[in-house]
């Protein structure tokens, strides 16, 4: 059964010029244990649908759903103190912007301690060892020290390895990762990837990682849910998605990419359109 | 044919001041950087985030005066510590910055931005800047109505364009692009690399292009150097380079660059079934 299973969900943004759907009928589904990756473009929803399971969406955004449960539960209306119990715990988040994400004015030590002391009731000592722990399995050197830096005295990538502790902090079941590696650098970016691949595989949890980089996709996924405009294009296991793309924006989107590049021009999406529309 | 631009063992020092507690240091951010560029052609710095390519970038684009060596504009010595670079030598190196939406004054309409070049390097009389504006607009693929909008008008990869516009205004010979497309996403990034490739060769420019992404440096370069840590490890054509890279820190790169290719896939997901099996 799946972990995550969404049907016919739909965001729709109130603005001062009316209704803007932004994701339009989605369906989503994570196993246990599954790499799902969902790819897009800016504006194509795919961050907003992972926003909407997390409760984090404005005020402004209406959200409809004919299924949205976690684990066989509902989790479409729930109360706060319930969704409280499962975002933080079960399911956890990590953003673009590692440096952006964590409070410039506590040390990250404290940080993952509070995540520790108020979600899993740690004492503080108990918090302290656990945070030390969770330090060395996400590999940032000098654990001890780090504990007490605070984040403008790290790295964007030491940064990333923080947010990734402190949402692992609950052993949780289900991690939404939102371009994980986007704001950092090919060799970083490798050994995030790696990182979130390892600990995906010693704790058996599912990740959804929603990214616009295949290549990304290549390195990490083992099912693949390609957006555009908030609508859902193609669904597919990674090597039938590569090997032999079916929707026409799948195609478009693998032939931008440098490395496939023939000749002197690298086709782009509305290139591709503009052939579909003549044919 | 003599170079557009050279540089001969470039040595660039950042003082950090000391403060209460820390003692002043001097960080070397370049050590001795040699390169040449001919006319018409595209050098690639590549290297990862301290690596010091953006320093080598903002010294040629005559931003930054080095701390030593000597720095060649169509063979003329320029050292802007003892001499200002008058409008003529401004008008030959033109940098584009990274972020799109840093580099343009959000509160300068677009088509102020690309007039500002003039009114300040030329005599230009303002009918004409208009012309010249509107004309530019059009070579980037923007509309003649953008020319009274704001920034904030328009998507990522349009405000690239127009930063690109603006660097052109005054017909330069060489420009320095600091990871142009590294903030889009990746079918606008083609996009832009096509637009980057048709102005080489509509107005024969010379481009310095620093990047951190190997597949694209694959794609637009002629000349590659790989930098680490002030130094250039590897200087080479991107055939040689990208044939049999010599240096331990380029094979790093080239190991760190995601894999589309669908062999390499099937390896991983095979891997990873088996890895399941014996779990």
């Amino acid at each position: 059964m799946a972990l995550l299973n969404i049907r016919n969900l739909t965001v729709r943004f109130a603005t001062a010029t009316g209704s803007f759907t932004a994701v339009d009928g989605i369906d989503v589904s994570v196993d246990k244990g599954e790499v799902l990756a969902i790819v897009g473009e800016s504006g194509s929803g795919k961050s907003v649908s992972m926003l909407a399971v997390m409760g984090l969406l404005p005020d402004t955004a209406t959200i409809t759903a004919d299924e949205m449960t976690y684990d066989g539960q509902d989790i479409s209306n729930l109360a706060p103190w319930q969704r409280r119990k499962l975002i933080g715990r079960e399911i956890t988040m990590i953003f673009q912007e590692p440096v952006a994400s964590l409070n410039p004015s506590f040390t990250t030590g404290f940080q993952i301690e509070e995540v520790l002391r108020l979600n899993l009731g740690m004492s503080r000592a108990q918090a302290r060892a656990r945070a030390l722990e969770l330090f060395r399995a996400v590999g940032i050197p000098e654990p001890e020290e780090k504990l007490n830096a605070y984040p403008h005295q790290m790295s964007g990538g030491q940064c990333q390895r923080v947010m990734i502790a402190i949402a692992i902090a609950s052993n949780p079941r289900l991690l939404i990762a939102d371009e994980p590696t986007t704001a950092l650098d090919v060799t970083i970016q490798k050994q995030i990837l790696d990182l979130l691949m390892k600990l995906q595989e010693d704790y058996g949890m599912a990740l959804i990682l929603i990214t616009h980089d295949m290549g990304v996709v290549a390195e990490t996924a083992d099912r693949v849910v390609v957006q555009y405009k908030g609508k859902k294009m193609e669904e597919a296991d990674v090597l039938s998605l590569f090997e032999a793309p079916k929707h026409p924006y799948t195609r478009a989107l693998l032939s931008a990419l440098p490395e496939n590049a023939t000749g002197d021009r690298l086709p782009t999406v509305s290139d591709f359109f503009q052939q579909e529309a003549a044919r | 044919m003599s170079p557009v631009v050279e540089g001969r063992a470039i040595v660039q020092d950042y003082h950090v001041p000391g403060g209460m507690f820390a003692r002043a240091k001097t960080v070397r951010a370049l050590k001795g950087v040699s390169f040449k560029v001919e006319k018409g052609k595209t050098l690639a710095i590549v290297g990862e985030s301290g690596s010091g390519k953006s320093t080598l970038a903002r010294v040629i684009a005559l931003i930054d005066a080095p701390s030593g060596g000597e720095l060649l504009i169509e063979g003329k010595p320029v050292d802007i510590r003892r001499q200002r670079p008058g409008p003529e030598m401004r008008s030959k190196v033109q940098m584009v910055f990274q972020n799109p939406y840093g580099s343009l004054n959000p509160r300068q309409k677009v088509g102020d931005v690309l007039m500002e070049p003039l009114v300040i390097n030329t005599k230009v009389p303002a009918a004409e800047r208009r012309e010249r504006a509107e004309a530019m607009l059009a070579k980037v693929g923007l509309q003649p109505e953008h020319f009274n909008r704001y920034p904030h008008m328009f998507s990522g990869g349009q405000r690239q364009r127009i930063a690109i516009a603006r660097a052109l205004m005054l017909n330069p010979s060489l420009l320095v692009l600091d990871e142009p497309v590294s903030a889009l996403d990746l079918s606008v990034q083609a996009q832009v690399l096509n637009l980057l490739a048709d102005l080489q060769d509509e107005f024969g420019l010379t481009y310095v292009f620093v990047s951190h992404d190997l597949s694209v440096v694959r794609y637009i370069a002629d000349e590659v150097m790989v930098i680490s840590k002030g130094e250039a490890v590897e200087q080479g054509s991107r055939e040689a380079l990208f044939a049999d890279p010599q240096h331990p820190y380029t094979r790093q790169l080239f190991a760190a660059t995601p894999v589309t290719d669908v062999e390499a896939i099937r390896a991983r997901v095979q891997r990873r079934k088996a890895a399941r099996a014996l779990a």
